[in-house]
């Protein structure tokens, strides 16, 4: 079987899990601010869990790439616990709140500079801004044909086959290697990595490269911010929740009587 | 030209609901714009739907149909949509917030040079530039952002339910066909199978029992079927949920994810079971009429939504309650 070479893009965002409390807006600097810690976004790290299966299986070489204004190598370096080869931060003062198109083509510049790939994967939508289009905007740029929502994907004679979710089901669909596909969460979470090979991996010297917008040859001009013209808090979600007190047997049948008045 | 174009979608053999409220929409925007709106249907055979759109308003319906649009292959469908958006020239273009607007918006967005916004609950006109205003959920709908970006056509995709449908009058609009330009050497994709699945209808629910990483195994949706069973005896249509971490360890298929990529969901009763609580998760089910929640951890975010909570391990709670509720009915 062949080696395989797979991009995978990974963006890093405040852990969306994170409670209520932590998140709050505000509205005059028009920014959404979470007292949380950073994390790799879910859907990115399904992603990545298929491509460390897919080298598992051929053989090859896994890239990862994440982008922002400041991307933090410790929140990243879990990916090459994970089992990637390679990470590479694209840093620049430019790449803050870029837009779809804008993270795309930097993106793009990215994948371009690395040259020799067979698989580009992204998340389906990021988890801080759920806008769900990097992926398919990246594969146009690219000219690569384009997979979204894959729940499978495996390799056979230079060809992609993935099973992509659809309204009623799933489709079997195949494709020409290089290719772009978007992972959906059906694939499986990311693999448990044990806390010594991730604290190996943190203290590790091995140096990150960082790329900056000029390295990546995409110009400033090229680069456009997510044009926000006002940002809110959304309405209230909360209500009074009455926590049923007692022993276990006491709580079910409080609950019971909850039932019985919403019949 | 027409001022407001909308991509219509076709749902078993009529006009889906999301594209009557695209209409509704499409003729607000048209009024702000002083201009007017049409609608695009595509596929292999939609004459039909094109005379029952009629009555909706539009100045326009415009009639792309091609045999190769059977079934629903993306490189062909983008292709046959920048093409219509080229000809017809449009200042504002909706789509639904669906799997085909989600499909088709990015990758038409690059190759019209344009900017997407998706999933917007409210739009209108800036009157100063004419320009889009698109208002959006976003940090999984813990805040709400409005964007206007530059580009033509303005573009987005609407979520359902947000716009009321347009309403049925008189039919004072044309019909105008548009020459497909495709052939089979575009599709970079090919289509090998469709496979069909039971999918739980959880939109049509009115008791959701759902379970998250807080089950802490497969088996414990297992317990959560009987408790289904057990108030199926009370309640009409009760499903079985999940969060998005269930189905990502493998323990029950997506078509029961209630939330941001999984449905959305309004049932009478919600009982989350071991579901902290992701604002992702919480967007989808937090317009049921009454929420339970049932959790080891009171501080967790699900406790903050619910009229009525358990701090208690489920495996305690939920047999007890099967055994309350066989001496209730």
């Amino acid at each position: 079987m062949t080696e395989i070479r797979i991009i995978v893009c990974a963006k890093q965002i405040p852990d969306p899990e994170a409670p209520l409390s932590d998140v709050s807006v505000d509205a005059e600097k028009m920014e959404v601010i979470v007292d949380a810690p950073q994390v790799i976004s879910p859907f990115d790290e399904n992603a990545l869990e298929v491509a460390v299966r897919l080298k598992e299986e051929a053989g090859g070489k896994i890239s990862v790439l994440s982008l922002g204004k400041k991307v933090s190598d410790t929140v990243l370096r879990k990916t090459l616990a994970a089992g990637a080869d390679e990470l590479i931060l694209l840093e620049d003062d430019n790449f803050e709140n870029l837009d779809s198109h804008s993270t795309a083509a930097a993106l793009a510049g990215a994948i371009r500079k690395i040259g020799d790939y067979d698989l580009v994967l992204t998340g389906r939508q990021a988890g801080d801004w759920d806008s769900g289009q990097v992926g398919l905007i990246l594969g146009e740029m690219l000219a690569l044909p384009c997979i979204s929502l894959a729940r499978d994907i495996s390799i056979e004679d230079g060809n992609v086959l993935v099973k992509k979710n659809i309204p009623e089901g799933y489709e079997r669909v195949k494709a020409q290697m290089p290719a772009l596909i978007t992972v959906s969460n059906e694939v499986g979470e990311l693999r448990y990595i044990s806390r010594t090979k991730m604290l190996k991996m943190m203290r590790g010297a091995r140096s990150i490269p960082s790329w900056s917008a000029e390295d990546l040859g995409v110009t400033p001009e090229a680069l456009q911010q997510m044009g926000i013209t006002a940002l809110s808090s959304p309405p209230d979600m909360g209500r009074d929740c009455e926590l049923l007190e007692g022993s276990p047997d006491e709580q079910a049948e409080k609950l019971a009587e909850v039932f019985k008045t919403l019949r | 030209m027409s001022d407001v174009l909308i991509l219509g979608e076709v749902k078993e053999g009529s006009l889906d609901l999301k594209t009557l409220e695209l209409l509704g929409a499409g003729k607000k925007l048209a009024g702000e714009l002083g201009g007017e709106f049409s609608l695009l249907l595509m596929g292999d055979s939609v004459s039909g739907m094109a005379d029952e759109a009629l009555p909706y308003g539009p100045a326009k319906v415009y009639k792309l149909e091609h045999h190769l649009l059977q079934g629903f292959k993306t490189d062909l469908w983008l292709a046959c949509l920048e093409q219509a958006c080229r000809e017809i020239n449009p200042k504002v273009l909706l789509m639904s917030h669906s799997f085909l607007g989600m499909e088709l918006g990015p990758r038409l967005a690059c190759r019209l040079n344009t900017r997407l916004t998706t999933d917007c609950i409210d739009l209108s006109i800036d009157p100063e530039d004419g320009l889009l205003l698109r208002t959006k959920p976003v940090s999984g709908g813990n805040a709400i952002s409005v964007f206007k970006c530059p580009g033509e056509p303005q573009l987005a995709t609407v979520r359902g339910k947000v716009f009321a449908a347009a309403e049925s009058g008189d039919a004072n609009g044309e019909i105008v066909d548009i020459k497909a330009k495709i052939d089979e050497s575009m599709i970079k994709v090919e289509s090998l199978e469709i496979v069909r699945e039971e999918i739980v209808a959880l939109d049509k629910a009115d008791v959701v029992v759902s379970g998250g990483a807080g089950l802490g195994e497969e088996d414990g949706f297992e317990l959560l079927e009987e408790l289904r069973e057990a108030l199926s005896k009370s309640f009409a249509n009760v499903m079985i949920g999940c969060s998005r971490v269930a189905v990502d360890k493998g323990w029950i298929s997506s078509d029961h994810q209630v939330g941001l990529t999984g449905t959305m969901i309004s049932p009478d009763i919600y009982v989350a079971v071991g579901i902290s609580g992701a604002i992702q998760h919480l967007v989808g089910m937090v317009h049921a009429k009454k929420i339970i929640a049932i959790n080891t951890d009171p501080g967790c975010n699900m406790f903050k939504v619910a009229d009525y909570g358990v701090v208690e391990d489920y495996e305690e709670i939920i047999p007890a309650l099967i055994e309350k509720l066989e001496e209730l009915s």
